[in-house]
């Protein structure tokens, strides 16, 4: 039986998470006990695209450019669905953008952006690849392997 | 033609800027051998900010920068600084910013130059950040290849040594696969250079890269070593093996060409049979002093 969640008036849904991944993009959007609005979590819930995927539903959140860059990186195939009285009035797919400034802590503890107070900055290699180099210590790394 | 603000990374720089330091590095030698008298850097303070140990470097740019008439400013040891008080890094690259015209830095902490260069108005040299960069290093071996053997291009060079660790291979590899010279990684288990490293030397520059386990370098122009960091290894006797294995003796250079070059960016420990310091081979006190004219280049080309 398919499972019903009740609709949301204005806000945010996110769509095709990576099944299990969905608390982190609650974490991401720094959701927590202490929100008050209206909030689901739907976990490993079957896809055609992904098999098993994560949705989360968010009311009374607008995403910013940096919310939706740390969603990429945990769900690069994500879909952004943007409510307004309870119609989607937007609908965008997110991507892994070129650069993250200030989105990541470098995985690199030897790094100096770790000991002093600096704006990361990390840099995709290419469009073919999901990697990203650090543009201080200039290790490379997968979009997931980036601290949130 | 201009140079680069700053000098962080090999990275940074374009065949063009390696050129002009190449050329300008000749000039510096042979203006060192007629005694000219430089002034480039005169009435300019370069400041030398080591905040780890260092000979060669630290003093080959301090006399870099007195030939070419600039005074020099420079802490011995951190234990002697405000660091020791608990001073930040940050904190102490804006000061020394405010009394200096150019800045030399070596940390231990990876991608501490480039932040360097955020923070000084004044252009910031890397003189080494961790396992990351040494730059000058860089440019100092392509010259000191270059000079011997007149040529970079589809030169065999080969590496062989701790290719994991030494920031200095990895900074080589992309010098020497800008300039299209045939590479040779020999490593020992555990220690060989890191894959990204070599796919992105292909896959940048279209370099051959080839890797060997064996200890042989019979077509090699040039062999590059490294030391093999005993303090990587937890069994010591094992360390002492693969230091063994892979030690360059008389021996092991038998039968390699004539016009061989065996270059090392010292110090070197027990890697090279003192047998081997005097052969003709032995190349690595001559890359040495080549450290003066090409800083000398380096610093002349610098926006100062």
């Amino acid at each position: 039986m398919p499972l019903v969640v009740e609709k949301i008036e204005n806000g945010t849904v996110i769509d095709h998470i990576p099944a299990g991944l969905g608390l982190k993009v609650l974490e991401i959007l720094k959701i927590d006990r202490t929100y008050g609005a209206r909030v689901a979590l739907m976990m490993n819930v079957p896809s055609k695209k992904i098999g098993k995927k994560d949705i989360v539903k968010v009311e009374g959140k607008q995403l910013d450019e940096k919310a939706v860059n740390r969603i990429a990186l945990v769900a690069p195939n994500a879909t952004l669905n943007i409510i307004r009285k309870a119609n989607v009035v937007e609908k965008k797919v997110v991507q892994l953008p070129k650069e993250l400034l200030g989105v990541s802590k470098c995985p690199n503890p030897q790094c100096i952006t770790n000991l002093e107070p600096i704006v990361t900055i990390f840099r995709m290699e290419n469009s073919k690849s999901s990697k990203y180099r650090c543009g201080f210590c200039e290790m490379a790394f997968e979009a997931n392997e980036l601290l949130l | 033609m201009e140079f680069v603000k700053d000098l962080i990374s090999i990275r940074d720089l374009e065949k063009k800027h390696i050129d002009l330091i190449l050329k300008k590095s000749f000039e510096m030698e042979q203006a060192l051998k007629e005694n000219k008298k430089l002034s480039s850097l005169g009435g300019k303070v370069v400041a030398t900010l080591f905040f780890e140990p260092s000979t060669r470097t630290r003093l080959s740019f301090q006399s870099a920068a007195m030939r070419l008439g600039a005074k020099v400013l420079s802490f011995e040891n951190v234990g002697a600084s405000s660091i020791v008080k608990g001073e930040t890094f940050s904190d102490t690259i804006r000061m020394v910013d405010g009394y200096s015209d150019l800045i030399v830095v070596r940390h231990a902490n990876e991608g501490s130059a480039r932040y360097a260069a955020q923070l000084a108005d004044h252009p910031v040299i890397n003189g080494g950040d961790g396992g990351n960069q040494h730059p000058t290093q860089t440019l100092l071996d392509l010259y000191t290849i270059k000079r011997a053997k007149k040529r970079i291009e589809g030169l065999n060079v080969t590496l062989l040594g701790d290719l994991k660790h030494a920031r200095t291979m990895r900074s080589l590899m992309h010098g020497l696969g800008m300039y299209g010279a045939n590479i040779t990684l020999i490593a020992p288990k555990g220690l060989e250079m890191s894959r990204e490293v070599i796919e992105e030397v292909k896959d940048r520059f279209g370099a051959k890269v080839e890797e060997k386990s064996k200890m042989e370098f019979s077509g090699a122009s040039v062999l590059y070593l490294c030391r093999i960091q005993k303090e990587r290894f937890s069994d010591q006797y094992e360390a002492e093996k693969v230091q063994k294995e892979f030690r360059i003796t008389a021996d092991t250079i038998k039968g390699v060409k004539d016009d061989l070059i065996i270059m090392h960016p010292l110090p070197k420990v027990d890697e090279v049979a003192p047998e081997v310091d005097q052969s003709k081979y032995a190349y690595y006190y001559e890359q040495a002093r080549m450290g003066i004219p090409v800083r000398m280049a380096i610093m002349d080309s610098m926006v100062v």
